[in-house]
């Protein structure tokens, strides 16, 4: 025994045991997220349950089954189940959609009160633009110029004729609206602006009245002009919709006392199938739509549905915008304290300072971020550039500019120590051999220190990246929304508009999440995002990983 | 004795007749007056006055630690970039003190080039380590570095070896390669003088021959001051031998009469072998 403690054997098996333990945590943790944020997509089948409630009376729930539990033996009893097998008492949480006629979306089902529990072929969901997913049994379709499918099966086959003909119509009047008539009134927006402006130099004796009113005159006509222009698009609008209306569909849905029958109008379906006669191939099919228009698509019913794609955007744009600012600086600052400042007690005091710096807590750094950035500078620029706009602010105002510079302050100390770091590993034989060729400090800095320092400078950004990308609470005082209407990066000048507020995927998991009446139906949601989440930090880490690597690669480099 | 006279057949083999004679024509390049050296507190040389002769291979020797390295050091002003150093006298270099405000220790370092105990290569390509140096000086004619580059691998004989490879990482060469290429970076900005410090205490036998010829062919156009711990190159490819011990220097004279016929006696302990 003794012999064994000396040999240290003890302490390897420790290490090993702890290194373990610290894999399974962050295994156990990827697998839970990966699974249920995985499972989301999965076409769930819809039951059609009869069961009893405490007076015997028969109810009738129609849903998919989302998770269920054990009941506790005391509750079993409370409620009077007693001759329940165990594997009886299990209760289950059924989503019965149709949340604008029964107003709630998930019901709890005891087993013991089930009588009946079969899945209907025909069983039907639909997912809606609005109010959840609908649950039932297609009965007819109503089509312009008096079209009617009586039947099931005839109503099913107009369906999918006309569905994707009445989405396309739905996406025209959506885009009219935002892109068309969204241009038009920046138009205007700008004119009035303009106007503004003028009105403002007026008040400052810098135009004389009567050009203030040739312009003014000029102005108001371009505006009527363009009112016009408004108008009809609206009407364009409006005729589209009154066409969209005239598709229908009739829908059996199940109340819990029975049968009603409900009338959806076509525009508001995003899709329809039915789980129960799902081949392999169509829920391979399904699944991979589900995906992509998780990816893609904007969200939809309070980010509960749809997809992430502007919180993609904005969260890939903020850490790179960060990196943007982080990394130079970092460096430049490391390259200072290790190069040139004088070794001494206040540079020791600097060191330990940056490195506290990393450690302050995120929200601290947001508050700095909202009073300095968005308060002075941003302030100060709306004063200086945009005074004509105020009171309304321009930069003044949360935006993705100062979320990432916020974040970047917070993750250059990460940049300075790892080039400290790196700059440190350099051999000084290295820079002697580039001093004895008659080199300056600069030039040795620039073509031998720096590029020897790439891959250290690289592992900084990585970890700057890591945690940048995976901070939240600083974004939102600074910029970061729940849903943004216009996205920092469009096609009108200047294209890039650093000024706005945008999404990000780390805020929407708190907000779908948790911000919600709704927490079951969003659950999946949440689990889908943070795994999106952690695999774009992988991406981008990836990224730089190999760049790191190739870098290298290329000259020979040792590894930090 | 017997390694005294083992080291007389060596300096019998190698020097020229006719090198003596000429020693005394030749100028001194480096003249070094009281010149005295401290780290910090600690003083590393003491009252050196010494002059190095143009165009010949002036050796250190001296046992480890007695400021071989240090010395060398200030004779292109590498030790201005380690704190804490200060020294007093002068060193002349064509007459003029390089310790002198008005000399810029780049540009010097430009006419005295150095090669280290410890090869190190940039990591960077291998024409890159040539080129280097010229870079510094702003040429960037494609054809004209090229030039430079294989002239100055030729000269350190690593030409044959790495012309393939030329953009090929220098840190996978063998460690003889990364010496000559070393040496064939400081051959690359033409310097006046060349300072090697123990340029072959890494190298086989064979790249240590290589390394001696080429300063045989270098002479005639460099001044070369070499440090080494191995008495055999010391009195195979020097002229003139210089002899440090605790920072001091104890005797100084043409290789081969330090070597036969020494005159202080610590000199000759540490040739034969004695200590150090
Ligand atoms: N940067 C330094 N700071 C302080 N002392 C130093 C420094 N470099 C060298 N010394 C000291 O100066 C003395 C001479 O060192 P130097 O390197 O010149 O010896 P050397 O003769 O070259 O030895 P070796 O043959 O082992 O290379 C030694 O005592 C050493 O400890
Ligand atoms: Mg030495």
């Amino acid at each position: 025994m003794k012999q064994f403690l000396r040999s240290g054997d003890l302490f390897i098996w420790l290490t090993g045991v702890f290194l373990g333990i610290c894999l399974l945590m962050i295994s156990g943790l990827l697998l839970l997220i990966g699974l249920q944020g995985i499972a989301q997509f999965h076409p769930r089948e819809v039951h059609f349950i009869e069961y009893q409630d405490q007076e015997g009376n028969r109810l009738l729930a129609f849903g998919q089954i989302y998770s269920s539990e054990q009941i506790p033996p005391d509750v079993l009893q409370q409620k009077g189940f007693r001759g329940a097998s165990q594997r009886e008492a299990r209760r289950y949480l059924v989503r019965v959609g149709n949340r604008d006629i029964f107003g709630e979306d998930f019901k709890w089902i005891m087993g013991p009160t089930v009588t009946r529990d079969t899945l209907l072929a025909n069983a039907l969901v639909l997912e809606r633009e609005e109010n959840g997913n609908a649950y039932g049994i297609l009965t007819t379709l109503r089509a312009p110029r008096g079209q009617h499918f009586e039947t099931e099966l005839d109503a099913w086959r107009a369906f999918e004729r006309f569905h994707p003909l009445v989405r396309s119509l739905v996406h025209e009047v959506r885009d009219i609206e935002k892109r068309e008539m969204g241009e038009t009134n920046d138009a205007i927006r700008s004119l009035r602006l303009e106007l503004r402006l003028m009105e403002y130099e007026l008040e400052q004796g810098r135009l004389q009245p009567d050009q203030f009113q040739e312009a003014q005159r000029h102005i108001d006509a371009e505006v009527s002009k363009l009112e016009l222009v408004l108008a009809r698009q609206q009407d364009r609008i409006d005729s589209l919709r009154m066409h969209l209306a005239e598709y229908e569909i009739g829908l059996r849905v199940y109340a819990p006392e029975g049968e009603e029958r409900v009338r959806i109008p076509l525009a508001s379906i995003v899709r329809a199938y039915k789980p129960n006669i799902m081949s392999v191939s169509q829920t391979i099919a399904f699944y991979g739509e589900k995906v992509w228009e998780f990816v893609s698509d904007d969200p939809r019913e309070a980010n509960a549905e749809g997809g992430v794609f502007p919180a993609i955007f904005g969260t890939v744009l903020m850490v790179l915008l960060m990196s943007l600012a982080a990394v130079p600086f970092g460096v430049l600052a490391a390259l200072y304290l290790r190069e040139y400042a004088k070794q001494g007690l206040l540079l020791r005091i600097v060191r330990i300072a940056v490195n506290n710096l990393a450690g302050v807590p995120s929200i601290v750094f947001g508050m700095f971020g909202l009073g300095f950035f968005v308060y002075f500078v941003g302030g100060g620029v709306d004063r200086m550039f945009f005074p004509e706009r105020l009171p309304n602010p321009t930069y003044g105002t949360g935006g993705i500019l100062w979320a990432s510079l916020t974040l970047a302050l917070l993750t250059v100390p990460v940049v300075i120590v790892a080039t400290e770091e790196a700059l440190a590993a350099i051999p000084r034989g290295i820079r002697e051999g580039s001093y004895a060729l008659g080199a300056t400090k600069w030039d040795t800095i620039r073509r031998v220190v720096l590029p020897s320092a790439t891959p250290g400078i690289m592992t900084g950004t990585i970890l700057a990246m890591a945690r940048g990308a995976g901070e939240v609470a600083p974004l939102m005082i600074t910029g970061v929304v729940k849903l943004a209407t216009e996205m920092p990066f469009d096609s009108t000048f200047p294209f890039f508009h650093l000024d706005r507020k945008f999404m990000h995927l780390g805020f929407h998991i708190y907000d779908v999440g948790f911000q919600t009446s709704n927490v079951e139906a969003n659950i999946g949601m949440v689990y889908t995002t943070a795994l999106l989440l952690i695999i774009i930090i992988l991406l981008l880490n990836l990224t730089a990983i190999t760049l790191r690597a190739r870098l290298r690669r290329k000259y020979r480099l040792v590894g930090f | 004795m017997e390694i005294v006279t083992e080291l007389q057949q060596t300096l019998a083999e190698t020097m020229v007749p006719g090198n003596l004679d000429t020693d005394r024509h030749s100028q001194p390049k480096i003249v070094v007056d009281e010149l005295n050296l401290w780290y910090g507190e600690t003083q590393a040389l003491y009252d050196i006055t010494i002059s190095l002769p143009e165009r010949r291979v002036s050796a250190f020797i001296g046992p480890s630690g007695c400021g071989k390295s240090t010395f060398l050091r200030v004779l292109n002003r590498m030790n201005d970039l380690i704190d804490d150093v200060r020294l007093t006298g002068r060193v002349l270099i064509d007459g003029k003190n390089i310790y002198d405000g008005s000399v810029d220790p780049v540009t010097l370092r430009r006419h005295v080039g150095m090669i280290f105990q410890k090869s190190n290569p940039f990591p960077k390509s291998i024409y890159e380590n040539v080129a280097y140096g010229q870079r510094l000086l702003g040429k960037r004619k494609k054809a004209e570095l090229d030039e430079i580059v294989e002239r100055s691998l030729v000269q350190a004989a690593l030409w044959d070896e790495v012309k393939d490879r030329l953009n090929e990482p220098a840190l996978g060469l063998s460690g003889g390669q990364m010496q000559r290429l070393c040496i064939a970076r400081a051959l690359a900005v033409e310097p006046d003088i060349l300072l090697m410090d123990e340029p072959s205490s890494a190298l086989d036998p064979i790249a240590t021959a290589k390394i001696e010829e080429l300063m045989f062919e270098l002479k005639e156009k460099y001044t070369i001051v070499i440090v080494t711990h191995n008495m055999q190159q010391a009195a195979r490819v020097s002229d003139v031998t210089a002899f440090f011990y605790l920072g001091r220097l104890i005797e100084f004279g043409e290789t081969r009469k330090i070597f036969t016929n020494p005159t202080k006696k610590q000199t000759e302990d540490y040739i034969t072998g004695r200590f150090g």
